[in-house]
């Protein structure tokens, strides 16, 4: 990766920081917010780990190795989210 | 034999970034858990300077990503005296984090009085998991700057080669990428209405 890409993907992550504290800013509707803030945190992961951390210049086996290991765990977490918001319900 | 044995320091980073996901994935589930949970969760960060600071600390931490991969980059064009200063002002960019971080932990302490243990707003889990939350990744951010000194030094000596200054960066780009989830989450969608 030259420097001048790697220049161009932190200003790139420098706009969408900027764009998520805009949306602080203007008080965005948190479900709203939460899913633009999602979109955006994960599209800036992908920035950092493909050039930063050059996985998009590593070996199709090491992106086998990382990314669906990670992903599926992150996911099977996800399943005591509808738990919590039974107790909030309760909790109202 | 060089290359393998190299190949293998980066296979060993990147095993122990998967694990480290892992972890961070749960300190985060968790933490939208009990925020689901509890409807009266606090907002308690002031756009300025609550939010205003942690944007600031996002980008040094994005800064001291960049000046990395210039490291990276000075170590692989042979220029050693270049690549220390490189990492030295990646270093200096984890200290400027650690020292902004440490000062709002004190203001939510001592001004805002939230423990771990319960706060003003009624919500223990709040501190609790705030603070086990950023507390784990400035305690990344703290071992980073002891690893890429470690690194430095050596660089600096004419010692380890450009791999070995490549498995450091995997490490700091790492502590980046999560901060990228810790921030929003956290901070964002914590604002005072």
């Amino acid at each position: 990766m030259t420097r001048k890409l790697a220049l161009i993907v932190w200003l790139g992550l420098l706009a969408l920081t900027a764009v998520e504290v805009w949306l602080a800013y203007i008080h965005t509707p948190p479900l709203t917010m939460l899913i633009i803030l999602l979109v955006v945190s994960f599209g800036k992961a992908a920035l950092i780990a493909s050039y930063f951390m050059h996985l998009r210049y590593e070996p199709r086996a090491a992106f086998r190795l990382i990314i669906p290991v990670s992903v599926t765990f992150a996911l099977l977490l996800l399943g005591f989210l509808p738990d919590a918001m039974r107790l909030a319900e309760r909790r109202k | 034999m060089t290359h393998v044995h190299t190949q293998s320091k980066q296979l060993g980073m990147w095993l122990f970034l998967i694990s480290d996901t892992l972890t961070f994935s749960t300190f985060l589930v968790c933490y939208a858990y009990a925020r689901l949970a509890n409807p009266n969760w606090p907002t308690p960060f002031e756009f300025s300077p609550g939010v205003l600071t942690a944007m600031l600390m996002t980008l040094i931490l994005l800064t001291s990503s960049l000046t990395m991969v210039f490291a990276v980059q000075s170590m692989r064009d042979g220029e050693r005296p270049v690549a220390t200063r490189w990492l030295a002002a990646t270093i200096l960019c984890g200290i400027a984090f650690i020292v902004l971080h440490a000062t709002e932990w004190r203001h939510l302490w001592q001004i805002e009085k939230v423990a771990t243990s319960g706060n003003p707003w009624g919500v223990p889990l709040f501190g609790a998991t705030f603070f086990a939350l950023t507390g784990l990744h400035m305690l990344h951010v703290a071992g980073g700057v002891i690893y890429l000194s470690v690194i430095a030094i050596a660089v600096a000596r004419g010692k380890f080669s450009t791999e070995d200054v490549e498995t450091s960066g995997l490490y700091w780009h790492f502590v980046d990428l999560v901060w990228m989830f810790i921030f929003p989450l956290v901070y964002l969608m914590s604002v005072k209405a």
